[in-house]
C-alpha cells in the first residue's frame, strides 16, 4: 500500500485538502502517509464482513425544532473576527469573470 | 492551610464561609502565573484585568447569596479550542491568532453561572492534534515537574496549570486521551465523560465523534463537581444526550467492597514501562484490599484501536478543518490570485506540519477509490472494538489500567518519529473510540520523580460508578502529586 503513496497522489490530495505543500513538504508527505497506511493496513488482518460500519456511539437521530429565531443579530460582532468585509458582507476576490 | 494546597472544592468552601474573597483567590492564581508561567508556559492569553473584574463581580453575588455552589470564586484555566466570548480563542494555530469569538461554548457559560471565575486560555496542540504541546503555534509548554519534559497532550497548558498551582482546575478536551494523558504526566487528574455529556458547542471540533470536554483538577472530588457544573441536555448539540442523572457527587466516599475491577492482560504486555506496570499492581492490590474483586483478562482489539482511530480522526479533522479558509474568521494570506490561491495559500502558511499532516491522510481515506477500503473499514473496526467493551462490561464494572505506557518524555524527543508518538495513545483511544467516560488518576511516581497515572475507565453512563472507584484508589494510593511532594515545590518549578 505504502508504495502507491507518489508524488501525483500527494499532488491529488492536496487539491482535495486545499493545502499548497512545497517539494520538500511534498515528500515528507508521501513519506509520512505512507508510513501511516502501512501501519493502518493492520486493520485488514481483521475480517469484517458483516459488520455494520458504526460511525456514532449512540443512534444519531436528527433533532428537529420549530422554524423560529432563537438566536440574536450579531452579525457585527460576528464579522469583527473577518479578515475582509463590506457592506456587511465577507469580502473575496472575485469568482466570476 | 495554604491557597497552594487547596483544591477548588476546599477553596470553594472557604470562599462561601467568607474566609478567603473571590477577589484574594484570583489575585492569587494571577500573581503565581506571573511567578511560574515564563518558564511553563500554560496560558496563551491571560487578561488581568478581565479577571479582576470577573473576580469582583462572582465576589458581590457570593455576598448576596446568589451563587452559593462549590465552584463559586474559584479559579479555572480553559483549554483555548473552546470558545469564551470576548476572549482570544486560538486552538494553539496561527489560523486563529486573531480569533475573538463573538459567544461563549456552553460548558464554558455553566461554569461561569456556577460562579467559577475564567483565568485565561491554556496551550495545546495546535487544533488538539499531538500528545506533548509541542506543535502549539505559541511555544512548547513545560512539564512542572520537571521543565525538560512535557506536559503530554494535547491539554498539555491545562494540566501543567493545575499541577504548577496556576489554576485551581481547568478545563481540557480529550478526543484520544487528550485529557487523560496529560494529566497522567503532570500528576493531577483528568476525566472524560461518556460522550454526549458535556455539550460541545463551541468547542473547536477535531474528530466530531470523538471530541468531548471534560475536567481536569487535583482530585477526584474537583472532577466530580467540575462535571457536575458543567454537563447537561444541550438542543445546540445535536450528538448531546440526555442522561437520566448529572449527579457525580453525592456516590463519592461510598465504599467498593465486591467491585469487580477488569485489568486487561493486552494493556500490560510489551512496550509497557516497568515502573508504570508496577503502578498499576499496586493500584490492583489497593483496590482488592478495599472489598474490590480484581482480576486479569483479555480486552482484545487493543492494537487495532490506534490505527482505527487515526483514520476516523483524520477523516473528521479533514473535514472539520474545511471551514478554515480565510474568510469569515482568522488569519488571510497577504497576497493571492483568485480565490482557490487565496484558500490554499491561507491554509498553507495558517496550519502547522502536524494538522497538515492529519488533513493530508484524512483527505486520503475519504478519497474516491480509498473510502471503503480505509474509512468503512476503520468504522467497522470500531464496532468491533465497541463490542470487546461490552463483552468485557457484562463482566466488570470497572476496568483498571495505565493511562500511558511511560512518564513524559523529554522536549524534542517524539515530533521527529510521528508514529511512534501515536502509539503512546494506545491505551485511551479505544476509550473515546467506544464512547465510554475515563479518568486519569495520580499512581505514584517514578524514579526520576516523574508523575504516573492510572487510568479507570467505567460503562457508557456509568460516572458515579467510575468516580466512586476512583475516589477510593486516590485515597489508597496518595492522589494528588503535588501534596506529597509540596516540601520540595521551590526546588521543582
Amino acid at each position: 500500500m505504502a508504495g502507491q503513496i507518489d508524488r501525483e497522489t500527494v499532488e491529488y490530495i492536496s487539491i482535495l485538502a486545499k493545502l499548497e505543500l512545497s517539494g520538500e513538504e511534498q515528500l515528507a508527505a508521501a513519506r509520512d502517509m505512507g508510513r501511516m497506511l502501512e501501519y493502518i493496513d493492520k486493520l485488514k488482518e481483521l475480517d469484517t464482513d458483516g459488520v455494520e460500519p458504526v460511525s456514532h456511539v449512540f443512534p444519531v437521530y436528527n433533532v428537529f425544532r420549530e422554524d423560529t429565531v432563537t438566536n440574536q443579530d450579531i452579525r457585527e460582532e460576528l464579522q469583527k473576527s473577518a479578515p475582509a468585509c463590506k457592506d456587511g458582507a465577507y469580502k473575496v476576490p472575485r469568482t466570476v469573470e | 492551610m495554604e491557597m497552594f494546597d487547596m483544591t477548588a472544592a476546599e477553596l470553594g468552601k472557604r470562599i462561601q464561609a467568607g474566609e478567603i474573597t473571590a477577589v484574594e483567590a484570583a489575585e492569587y492564581s494571577l500573581s503565581r502565573i506571573k511567578e511560574k508561567d515564563g518558564q511553563i508556559n500554560a496560558f496563551i492569553t491571560v487578561e488581568e484585568e478581565k479577571v479582576m473584574e470577573n473576580a469582583r463581580r462572582v465576589q458581590q453575588k457570593i455576598e448576596r447569596r446568589e451563587l452559593t455552589g462549590p465552584l463559586a470564586g474559584v479559579p479555572v484555566a480553559v483549554k483555548d479550542n473552546i470558545c469564551t466570548e470576548g476572549l482570544r480563542t486560538t486552538c494553539a494555530s496561527r489560523i486563529l491568532g486573531n480569533f475573538v469569538p463573538p459567544y461563549s461554548a456552553e460548558a464554558v457559560k455553566r461554569l461561569e453561572e456556577a460562579g467559577a471565575v475564567i483565568l485565561g486560555k491554556t496551550n495545546m496542540d495546535e487544533f488538539a492534534m499531538g500528545s506533548t504541546t509541542e506543535t502549539s503555534a505559541y511555544g512548547i509548554t513545560r512539564n512542572p515537574w520537571n521543565t525538560d519534559h512535557v506536559p503530554g497532550g494535547s491539554s498539555g497548558g491545562s494540566c501543567a496549570a493545575v499541577a504548577a498551582g496556576e489554576a485551581f482546575c481547568a478545563l481540557g478536551s480529550d478526543t484520544g486521551g487528550s485529557i487523560r494523558q496529560p494529566s497522567s504526566f503532570c500528576g493531577v487528574t483528568g476525566l472524560k465523560p461518556t460522550y454526549g455529556t458535556v455539550s460541545r458547542y463551541g468547542l473547536i471540533a477535531y474528530g466530531s465523534s470523538l471530541d468531548q470536554i471534560g475536567p481536569v483538577a487535583k482530585d477526584v472530588t474537583d472532577c466530580a463537581c467540575i462535571l457536575e457544573a458543567v454537563s447537561s441536555y444541550d438542543r445546540k448539540d445535536g450528538t448531546s444526550v440526555k442522561r437520566e442523572s448529572y449527579d457525580f457527587t453525592s456516590g463519592l466516599g461510598r465504599d467498593i467492597k465486591g467491585m469487580r475491577i477488569g485489568l486487561p492482560s493486552d494493556y500490560l504486555g510489551e512496550g509497557l514501562d516497568d515502573e508504570v506496570r508496577k503502578a498499576v499492581m499496586d493500584g490492583a492490590e489497593a483496590m482488592r484490599s478495599l472489598g474490590a474483586i480484581v482480576e486479569e483478562f483479555p480486552l482484545g482489539m487493543a492494537e487495532y484501536a490506534i490505527p482505527a482511530y487515526y483514520v476516523i480522526a483524520s477523516a473528521e479533522a479533514s473535514s472539520n478543518l474545511a471551514r478554515f479558509d480565510g474568510v469569515k474568521y482568522g488569519y488571510r494570506t497577504e497576497e493571492y490570485e483568485g480565490l482557490h490561491d487565496m484558500y490554499k495559500k491561507t491554509r498553507s502558511e495558517g496550519f502547522g506540519p502536524e494538522v497538515k499532516r492529519r488533513i493530508m491522510l484524512g483527505s486520503f481515506v475519504l478519497s474516491s477509490g480509498y473510502y471503503d477500503a480505509y474509512y468503512l473499514k476503520a468504522l467497522r473496526v470500531k464496532a468491533l472494538i465497541m463490542k470487546a467493551f461490552d463483552e468485557a462490561f457484562k463482566k466488570y464494572d470497572i476496568i483498571l489500567g495505565p493511562a500511558a505506557p511511560s512518564a513524559a518524555p523529554e522536549i524534542g524527543c517524539s515530533l521527529a518519529d510521528p508514529l511512534k508518538m501515536y502509539l503512546g495513545d494506545i491505551y485511551t483511544v479505544s476509550v473515546n473510540l467506544a464512547g465510554l467516560p475515563g479518568i486519569s488518576v495520580p499512581g505514584g511516581m517514578n524514579s526520576k520523580g516523574l508523575p504516573i497515572g492510572l487510568q479507570l475507565i467505567g460503562d457508557r453512563f456509568q460516572e458515579e460508578k467510575l468516580l466512586r472507584a476512583a475516589y477510593q484508589l486516590e485515597k489508597a494510593v496518595g492522589g494528588y502529586g503535588i501534596k506529597k511532594e509540596e516540601a520540595h515545590d521551590e526546588q521543582r518549578i
